[in-house]
């Protein structure tokens, strides 16, 4: 075995985080942050707000595309199953009718349908949000409680290529941001 | 959610008591989880633990012994256990109604009981899926209703509705609790926030999925919650179809009916709305929830089981004018023997509590009145309860042949089967109601005037330079990047 790896713990500025005390105020903030040409940047409301996705300037959202997919699944499994199982595997003629025979399928082809869309919206919507996700920069900020309460927030990270903490917090200042704060994750450097 | 237009130029009423804060809507709901339980929630508590107590009696004793020990023999062999079954089932019906058709049709009152409903229908198809568990006889082999490989190589029989019955209800209880957590995930958010010690705070975290109000997500969140609500609502009215057709697809005069999918979806709404009610009114009462469940919403509630009770009347004369006029006499018997046989007293029950009962709703006095409004949803919970019992036990115990007919009496064990399964559902709610926020307080929050960008605070302490600003606007319908 080597040396011990040295492992030092660093600040390192996470995100900027601005906190606004209406929906109109946090709507207009964020139209000036999408205009300023930001990328990893979100707002973060108790509710959602009509108009928000415009002004962040989001594209449509993709769920219902997963849904689809869940749909026909769910209708071809439904499909498949009870073909297999009553018209292949092991006819059974019950009362008369043939084994295999596609009327009386409708209600489990359209309860499973409807089960593998409700399980593509949920686990779609989950996948495309990245949650769960129980550890976010955010969440360093104590005043962030309140954004399941009755503030709104927007935060721009780190990574956006065009972070420059100060000039971030000067556009929140000049756009009614109540407070505004830099938050910092602790950070391992481990060096061999 | 698109809960934006202003009020006033919907002409529409406040939804959450005029002049109340964001905050103070959180703290509404959300306190209740926090402080110690009222009393009155130990009392009803209490009794709801006898009554499970006494559904493990009556269900291990069933186990022991067999299903003989309840009244279910020939010629009734369905009797007890299927009408408590299709009564539940019913009951959780006006849950996915509120939560997902009045959603489509943007309803907002719904938004103060929603959650509330969404639970219900959890607990009563978890009591309604405890009959079929225990009538098939044989719990030990109960996966055998499933289409699972087993020792003799046979498959279930796709044709029969009792497997159709099977996917339906198990589709519903799964895309209801899905429905029912994707809607809880923003306020466990709001109820880890708030927590001030560790355990709150790691167990509502966890179950937050770490929620962070972003707009990124809710975007995907909502619309997710619209496919939800777009798949529930033909569900919910599959499913009491589905229930239906175990009658329907029979040849017992009385159940091989066509009006019976549409009817049993109008009663199945008519019952789960004034279970809605007798709930409501007592969670109201007992936690004080006054600011976000209005008179408003009570009243629109006695408009529904109006209309709902009203159909089911339609539907009872309906299925005796078809039964004369179908020219069949055993169809014409049943119907004649319901009215004026032996069980005559539970038909006239079911009328006067389905609908003579709701009548009173004509009168907006009336239908503003609390104590009312709380008998008759007994009384309606009651008459459904009859309904189904009717259809069944007056069905079965005189059909085609006099030498088969007889008569079915309830034992001690049918009725503490169905107690007990009213003690499973208060012991669920009460913890529900207890531990988990009882109104949507993202989506309350979501319909009042704070929510709408174009608000500019009269009851919020904003900064004045602000207000000068946006007055100059004004509250026009213009979005303010547009300007």
């Amino acid at each position: 075995m080597s040396a011990q790896p040295t492992v030092t713990h660093k600040k390192r500025v996470a995100c900027v985080l601005a906190q606004f005390d209406t929906a109109a105020d946090v709507i207009h903030a964020a139209e000036k942050v999408r205009d300023a040409g930001y990328q990893s940047w979100d707002t973060h409301t108790p509710f959602p707000i009509h108009g928000m996705d415009k002004a962040m300037g989001l594209s449509d959202s993709r769920v219902g595309w997963i849904v689809l997919g869940g749909a026909l699944t769910g209708l071809s499994v439904a499909f498949v199953m009870m073909w297999w199982m009553n018209g292949v595997d092991y006819p059974t003629v019950v009362g008369g009718k043939p084994p295999f025979t596609t009327p009386s399928m409708v209600p489990v082809l359209f309860e499973l349908t409807v089960l593998f869309s409700s399980f593509a919206a949920v686990f779609g919507m989950l996948g495309l949000n990245k949650l769960p996700r129980h550890h976010h920069p955010v969440f360093e900020s104590e005043r962030f409680r309140k954004a399941s309460d009755d503030k709104f927030f927007i935060s721009v990270e780190a990574e956006d290529p065009k972070f420059n903490a100060d000039k971030v917090r000067a556009l929140f200042e000049g756009v009614h941001a109540t407070f505004v704060e830099v938050l910092e994750v602790l950070e391992e450097e481990v060096e061999a | 959610m698109a809960y934006y237009a202003p009020l006033a130029a919907l002409d529409e009423a406040h939804l959450v008591a005029p002049g109340s804060t964001l905050a103070e809507v959180t703290e509404d709901i959300a306190s209740v989880t926090e402080r110690t339980a009222p009393r009155g929630w130990w009392i009803v508590f209490l009794g709801a633990l006898s009554l499970l107590g006494i559904f493990g009696g009556t269900v291990g004793y069933l186990f022991y012994r067999g299903i003989g020990v309840w009244g279910n023999a020939s010629p009734t062999y369905w009797a007890w256990d299927i009408t408590n079954f299709v009564w539940w089932v019913g009951i959780g019906h006006a849950g996915t109604l509120i939560s997902a058709v009045l959603f489509l049709f943007r309803q907002k009152w719904r938004t103060a009981i929603n959650r509330f409903a969404e639970a219900m229908t959890i607990f009563a198809v978890i009591c309604a899926l405890i009959f079929p568990g225990l009538h098939v006889g044989r719990p030990w082999v109960l996966h055998w209703m499933f289409p699972l490989p087993n020792q003799m190589a046979i498959w279930p029989n796709f044709k029969s509705p009792l497997l159709w019955d099977l996917f339906a209800v198990g589709t519903y209880f799964t895309v209801s609790t899905m429905f029912w957590f994707v809607g809880l995930i923003p306020d466990l958010a709001t109820l880890r926030d708030r927590s001030t010690n560790k355990w709150r705070q790691r167990i509502y975290g966890f179950l937050a999925l770490g929620w962070r109000g972003s707009n990124r997500h809710w975007q995907n969140y909502e619309r997710a919650y619209m496919i939800l609500a777009a798949l529930s609502t033909p569900l919910v009215l599959s499913v009491h179809s589905v229930v239906s057709f175990d009658f329907a697809t029979s040849v017992i005069p009385g159940w091989h009916t066509t009006i019976f999918p549409p009817y049993f979806v109008a009663g199945a709404v008519f019952s789960g709305f004034a279970m809605v009610m007798t709930l409501l009114l007592i969670t109201r009462t007992v936690f004080k929830l006054h600011r976000v469940v209005l008179m408003r919403h009570l009243e629109l509630m006695n408009k529904i089981m109006l209309l709902t009770g009203t159909l089911v009347g339609y539907a009872y004369a309906m299925e005796f004018f078809i039964a004369w006029y179908s020219g069949n006499e055993y169809e014409r018997y049943v119907f004649v023997n319901r009215a004026f046989g032996p069980y005559a007293w539970a038909y006239w029950t079911m009328v006067s509590c389905n609908v003579l009962s709701p009548q009173v709703f004509w009168f907006k006095k009336l239908r503003r009145n609390i104590p009312l409004m709380f008998v008759v949803s007994i009384l309606i919970n009651i008459g459904m309860w009859f309904e189904r019992f009717v259809i069944i036990v007056t069905s079965l115990h005189r059909d085609f042949l006099p030498s088969a007919w007889g008569m079915f009496s309830p034992t001690v064990m049918d009725v503490t089967t169905y107690l007990g399964t009213m003690g499973v559902f208060f012991t669920l709610f009460l913890l529900f109601i207890r531990w988990l926020p009882a109104v949507a307080i993202s989506e309350v929050k979501g319909t009042m005037p704070q929510a709408d960008p174009h608000f500019h605070g009269h009851s919020e302490r904003s900064h004045s330079e602000h207000d000068a600003h946006e007055s100059a606007v004004g509250g026009d319908l213009v979005p303010e990047g547009a300007e």
